[in-house]
């Protein structure tokens, strides 16, 4: 359980590992560590380069400007689960973040390498959905902001280039009338999600559902958004019925994963019945 | 290529060079000959390898040691101060927190954790705090006690 051996670089800025990441070939950004250490032990991975951003202040925070949260790719599970600015306008984040692992993976892994990582089965992908975050991208040649459902390509692929960092996570501040939950039911030995379903949805005074975003992990080889189930709720009155009814769209036009974990079948069960259970604790919560 | 890392263990300075894909649970044990710190699993499950990192518990089993460069570490044995130990090791000592003891160093170092985040932690949120920790021998009752008993000293 040793890696093989590599070169350890430690830029102290952004630009200083842009550089390394492209000047090198076969380097991997190392963050957390907390899967990329684990695949090298493994020897799943063995990158010639590891070129680890953990050093880079201006990676690390979470603020608001100009009605966005901003949170530094490198913010750890943690930071993120005990942020009181997050807690008080995007309080998704802060109920996703304590399914995640446990308490020493919180302490090091990050938003960021969990994104980029793009397990099928994390947490971060799903509450970053529904929250209809942006991603910012940037290389030696300049940067891009990708929407969250253009970032997640496939099973663990995503739309970063290899010279490219993902730097920040945008997050517009919801709006007032807005609920959210994240649901999740745990693979009992891994703690990964099975299924895992977030809600953010925002009503009118009348109780019309102005706007809704539902993200799903664990169900496809890619977290997605549940649009089907969307569309049957936006513009309309929201009662319990509705809510069960557009629930039963959660796993339509989806090739489910299928495991000795979870037969497809199974998880796209849980798929519907857990986002009811997050559409109804969301709706109660506003 | 070897690489130097300077850290601070238990107090005290160092320096070593170190090949950078040593894992710090090894540099600890081999290295530094402190072998409070097990090795449960090697993949990062069980948290028998967890320490204090700048104040922050983690398996130091999922970590580089050079990835420790500058920083302050604290292990099992830098607990005890003055040959008295810790309230959370006296915890584990007058509640029965272990059995075999092989879980025991890890399970400490995340009940340290626990207190220094909530001092006045629910019977929960210490089985919560305690996810990243297997025992298999005591079914986790007298940990949790134990920790209840630490919780209680540290605050009279
Ligand atoms: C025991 C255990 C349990 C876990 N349980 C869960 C769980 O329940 N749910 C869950 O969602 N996750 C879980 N995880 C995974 C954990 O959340 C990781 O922290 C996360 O997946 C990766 O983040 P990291 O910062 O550790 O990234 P690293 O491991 O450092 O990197 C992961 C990958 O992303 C790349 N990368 C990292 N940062 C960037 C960046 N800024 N730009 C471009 N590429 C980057 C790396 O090159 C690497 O390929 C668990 C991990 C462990 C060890
Ligand atoms: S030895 Fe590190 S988690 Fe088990
Ligand atoms: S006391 Fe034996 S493993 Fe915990």
């Amino acid at each position: 359980m040793i890696p093989a051996a590599f070169e350890y670089l430690v830029p102290t800025t952004l630009d200083e590992a842009l550089s390394a990441l492209s000047t090198h070939t076969d380097a991997k950004i190392l963050a957390g560590g907390h899967s990329l250490i684990p695949a090298m032990k493994l020897r799943l991975a063995s990158p010639k380069y590891l070129i680890d951003i953990s050093r880079i202040s201006d990676l690390n925070y979470v603020r608001e400007s100009g009605g966005q949260i901003l949170i530094g790719a490198g913010t750890t599970h943690y930071q993120i689960e005990s942020s009181t600015l997050l807690k008080e306008k995007c309080p998704l984040l802060t109920e996703t973040a304590p399914y995640i692992g446990d308490v020493q993976v919180r302490n090091r892994g990050t938003l960021g390498g969990s994104l980029a990582h793009a397990d099928p089965a994390a947490d971060w992908p799903a509450a970053i959905l529904a929250v209809g975050a942006e991603i910012n991208v940037r290389s030696s040649r300049g940067e891009r902001t990708l929407k969250a459902e253009d970032f997640f390509v496939d099973m663990m692929t995503t739309a970063l280039q290899p010279n490219e960092i993902l730097t920040e996570i945008r997050i517009p501040i919801p709006p007032q009338r807005t609920g959210s939950a994240y649901e999740k039911v745990k693979q009992p030995a891994s703690g990964f999600a099975l299924v895992g379903v977030a809600v953010q949805i925002t009503l009118d005074t009348n109780r019309t559902c102005q706007r809704v975003q539902v993200g799903i992990t664990g169900l496809a080889p890619k977290p997605f958004r549940a649009i089907g189930v969307e569309n049957m709720l936006k513009g309309k009155v929201i009662n319990d019925q509705l809510l069960a009814q557009a629930a039963e769209k959660a796993a339509d036009g989806v090739d489910p994963l299928s495991d000795i974990h979870a037969s497809a079948e199974y998880r796209s069960h849980l798929a519907r019945v857990h986002t009811k259970r997050a559409l109804q604790r969301a709706v109660s919560r506003i | 290529m070897k690489q130097v890392i300077q850290v601070t263990i238990n107090g005290k300075p160092r320096q070593d060079e170190v090949e950078p894909r040593l894992l710090l649970v090894h540099y600890l044990r081999d290295v530094v000959g402190l072998t409070g710190t097990h090795i449960g699993c090697e993949t990062s499950i069980c948290g028998a390898c967890t320490v204090l990192l700048n104040g922050a518990a983690v398996k130091s089993c999922t970590i580089l040691a050079v990835q420790a460069n500058k920083g302050e570490i604290v292990t099992i044995e830098g607990l005890a101060t003055n040959g008295k130990l810790h309230p959370v090791q006296e915890g584990f000592w007058e509640r029965h927190g272990l059995q075999c003891g092989f879980c025991t160093p890890g399970m400490i170092m995340a009940g340290v954790q626990i207190l220094q985040r909530n001092p006045n932690p629910t019977e929960e949120q210490i089985r919560e705090g305690l996810e990243g920790n297997l025992c298999r021998c005591t079914g986790y009752q007298h940990i949790v006690e134990a920790i209840q008993y630490a919780a209680q000293k540290m605050r009279t």
